[in-house]
């Protein structure tokens, strides 16, 4: 599975993730819709610069939050939001 | 005691002005158009922006008529983007080049949606009634060299619903994500136009049932919306997601409205940004919070089960229909007024519920007169 290792997530054309200091929520704001991210989201889409890969996301998450199932988790995220057309 | 909080708004709607190179007889913009002299200027519109995104506001529409008509659409979109709202601009594509178009996304332009009348060139610029249709093509080009997301928007009515399948697959071709596939709303323009706009059942269907074909093909990778035609389903519209609850309107002269078709609703004093804030207006006016909720309900709405899905109805449709904004929306079966809409799409009623006539009704084409 070589290839999704070299993949470098980074926000699709057109979506912005962005902090809502009116609800105090983290957003991610698309063509006519925005979705609410719960924190561990946002934490995960924040890494998403396109520079850094899958794996290494994972790594960083793992470090931070070393409780959190991060190795099992992140990476079905990662591409159920990839099929959602939110990364690329 | 103080009043309950009122939930803050997420979309705005900037009609930015009405000048419009088409004439469409469905136009969404209110009969009475807002004149060049009476719009906001770029201040005003940028005051807009700001007070929208500490309202809460996170996404905008720039509309129109047609936005590029405004020489300041940049700096428009530039103080949007300032205030951290995303944008989006709806656009008849009349007017966007390519040092323009760089311009606005250099701006902070997020995306844009495209106006397209029908497949058929020549069937298009009858319905725009001007020549746009070599523009709009142009526009889909340059907007999907620039990498921003384009959808489409049709407005689907008795003259264009049996193309579908080749406006599905116009869209296809020109790069869209999104096809949003709007059958007409019956009010304004296209409620003065209805005679000859208002398909019958079985065009209806048969477009329906080709949309679902496509979205069948196309497994999600191009967005379909079929935006459903109240006339024909029984069943009334979650118009805006409720009265005074996620978006507002802000009309080219400054008058903010719950929806853009709440011009007809006239007993209504709509408030305006020269005169108050966008947060006094939206959590203190008393036609933002005419209908809000379901206080104001009549029966059947009162005790109906839908009434949290969709509260209601439309209020510029019940109160174009019946003369009052209170009533249910007629498109409900449950309605008593439900018979004025059955009367126009009854299979058997010899009106437009039937298969296309031969010669079409007069057409009122919408025009500015400065």
């Amino acid at each position: 599975m070589s290839g999704a290792a070299e993949w470098r997530p980074a926000l699709a054309a057109s979506v912005v993730l962005r902090h809502d200091a009116v609800r105090d929520v983290d957003l991610l704001v698309l063509p006519e819709r925005a979705v609410v991210l719960t924190p561990s989201a946002a934490a995960v889409l924040r890494l998403c610069d396109g520079e850094t890969g899958a794996a290494a996301i994972v790594d960083r998450l793992s470090r931070d939050f070393p409780d959190a199932p991060v190795a099992t988790d992140v990476p079905v995220f990662l591409d159920r939001v990839r099929q959602e057309g939110w990364l690329r | 005691m103080t009043a309950p909080e009122v939930a803050p708004p997420w979309a705005l709607l900037a009609e930015l002005t009405h000048r419009c190179p088409l004439h469409c007889a469905y136009c969404s913009n209110p009969v009475e158009l807002v004149k060049r002299d009476a719009e906001l200027s770029t201040e005003d519109w940028a005051r807009v922006m700001r007070e929208a995104a500490a309202l809460g506001v996170v996404s905008t529409h720039l509309s129109g008529g047609e936005p590029l008509r405004r020489a300041d659409l940049e700096q428009i979109v530039a103080a949007t983007a300032g205030a951290g709202i995303h944008s989006q601009m709806v656009t008849s594509g009349v007017g966007l080049d390519e040092r323009r178009l760089g311009r606005l996304v250099d701006a902070g332009l997020n995306c844009v949606q495209l106006s397209v009348q029908h497949a058929d060139l020549r069937a298009n610029d009858e319905i725009a009634g001007a020549r746009v249709f070599a523009a709009k093509e142009r526009a889909a080009a340059l907007v999907r060299k620039t990498g921003i997301v384009l959808g489409l928007n049709v407005v689907l009515h008795r003259q264009n619903l049996d193309a579908i399948d080749d406006i599905i697959a116009l869209g296809i071709a020109w790069g869209c994500s999104r096809i949003e596939l709007a059958n007409a709303q019956y009010q304004g323009w296209a409620l003065l136009n209805r005679a000859a706009l208002l398909p019958s059942r079985e065009q209806l269907a048969r477009a329906e049932d080709a949309v679902g074909r496509w979205r069948e093909r196309l497994a999600g990778s191009v967005e379909l919306i079929w935006v459903l035609p109240d006339y024909f389903t029984g069943v009334p519209k979650p118009c805006m997601g409720g009265w005074g609850a996620l978006s507002l309107t802000v009309a080219p002269d400054g008058t903010v409205l719950p929806c853009p078709g709440a011009y007809v609703i006239t007993e209504l004093d709509f408030p305006n940004v020269r005169n108050a804030s966008l947060a006094e207006i939206w959590r203190r006016s008393p036609a933002f919070a005419a209908y809000r909720g379901d206080a104001w309900m009549p029966d059947p709405c009162r005790s109906c089960p839908r009434r949290a899905e969709d509260f209601g109805g439309c209020r510029c449709q019940a109160r174009a229909l019946t003369g009052d904004a209170a009533r249910t929306d007629p498109a409900c079966t449950l309605s008593p007024d439900h018979h004025l809409i059955e009367a126009r799409t009854a299979p058997s009623s010899g009106g437009p519920g039937r298969e296309p006539a031969a010669s079409p009704a007069p057409v009122v084409p919408r025009i500015l007169r400065s």
